[in-house]
């Protein structure tokens, strides 16, 4: 399979996702310029964390816009595989291709730290060799990451099992304290209800190897390998 | 019809929604309070753009301002908003 690996100005996750594409899971990778009107025949999309546009106006809200998004959004919506890394995930929310939007963190600061997630649910592309209730230790680095979504959009994710990630403490307790932004639920990532699109605030492209302090994010990337090659 | 005349200019002003989290505007209620302020009820944070642009005799700069507002500078799942046009 191939990944691409979208590069905005502002970007600045897109070397680790290539590398962990390319070294980790051994597959082919492709940079896709923000200018770019082609997908190169990619078979997942990734959407880097970074501060695309100088998170002008709100974060993604000018990436959104950008050539590349266009066919991404063509992509995305004809069941193609993208998955959104903080600010991808943002980006994501602000095309409206996952529902929801970001606020500023409780806390008003950029926070840099690793958080513990449990996995949700494991029945999707992103989540499939991870154990159900499994907790992963990654990195979050985000200063709007405190994810809101009105009460009958929060009904929709739960009932159709889109709530991918939360936060939890080492235990996979779902509690108040470990949640480090004031997201909504605890909620660390989603995905759309076809399981197609999954954004996620936290950065399994920094935790994919063991020298980073944690491969627990390799897991993402194993997982959608899987999807397209199972059993490999 | 001279150039100045074929300008309009607009304000538009953008807060969160009633009921969604305004992390901003509660630390710098807190931060009047600490200051002694004791009447501040409460404060929201916002944004506002001034936008010139030039007058298109088909269309109503209404219509501009607010298709502009609804694409690009509001996320409708948190924001609102309103503008003036200015005279």
């Amino acid at each position: 399979m191939k990944f691409g690996v979208v590069v905005f100005p502002g970007s600045n996750c897109d070397y680790d996702a290539y590398m962990v594409a390319k070294s980790v899971v051994r597959q082919e990778v492709e940079f896709l310029w923000h200018q770019d009107t082609s997908l190169h025949n990619c078979d997942c999309i990734i959407l880097p964390g970074g501060f695309s546009y100088g998170d002008y106006l709100r974060t993604g809200a000018i990436a959104r816009f950008s050539p590349i998004m266009k066919k991404v959004i063509e992509f995305a919506k004809d069941g193609g595989m993208v998955a959104g890394i903080c600010n991808g995930f943002q980006i994501l929310l602000e095309s409206g291709l996952l529902p929801g939007a970001m606020l500023r963190n409780t806390s008003l600061r950029f926070i840099c730290k690793f958080v513990q997630l449990k996995v949700e649910n494991k029945d999707t592309p992103f989540t499939n060799m991870c154990n159900q209730g499994q907790v992963l230790r990654i990195p979050i680095a985000h200063t709007d990451g405190n994810y809101f979504i009105p009460e009958e959009g929060l009904k929709q994710l739960l009932e159709n099992d889109q709530i991918v990630f939360r936060y939890c403490d080492e235990r996979g307790n779902i509690t108040p304290a470990a949640n480090p932004n004031g997201s909504l639920d605890n909620i660390a990532g989603i995905c759309n209800r076809a399981k197609t699109i999954l954004g996620m605030m936290p950065h399994p492209e920094r935790a994919s190897e063991i020298i980073l302090g944690s491969e627990d994010g390799k897991y993402v990337f194993r997982s959608i390998v899987n999807f397209f090659n199972p059993g490999r | 019809m001279s150039q100045e005349n074929s300008v309009g200019r607009a304000v538009v002003y953008v807060k969160l929604k009633d009921g969604v989290l305004d992390p901003q505007g509660s630390t710098i209620k807190r931060a009047l309070e600490d200051m002694g302020y004791q009447g501040i009820k409460d404060i929201h944070f916002g944004k506002m753009f001034e936008i010139t642009f030039q007058k298109d005799v088909k269309s109503k700069p209404e219509d501009l301002i607010d298709e502009i507002c609804r694409k690009l500078l509001t996320n409708p799942v948190i924001e609102k908003y309103n503008f003036e046009i200015l005279k």
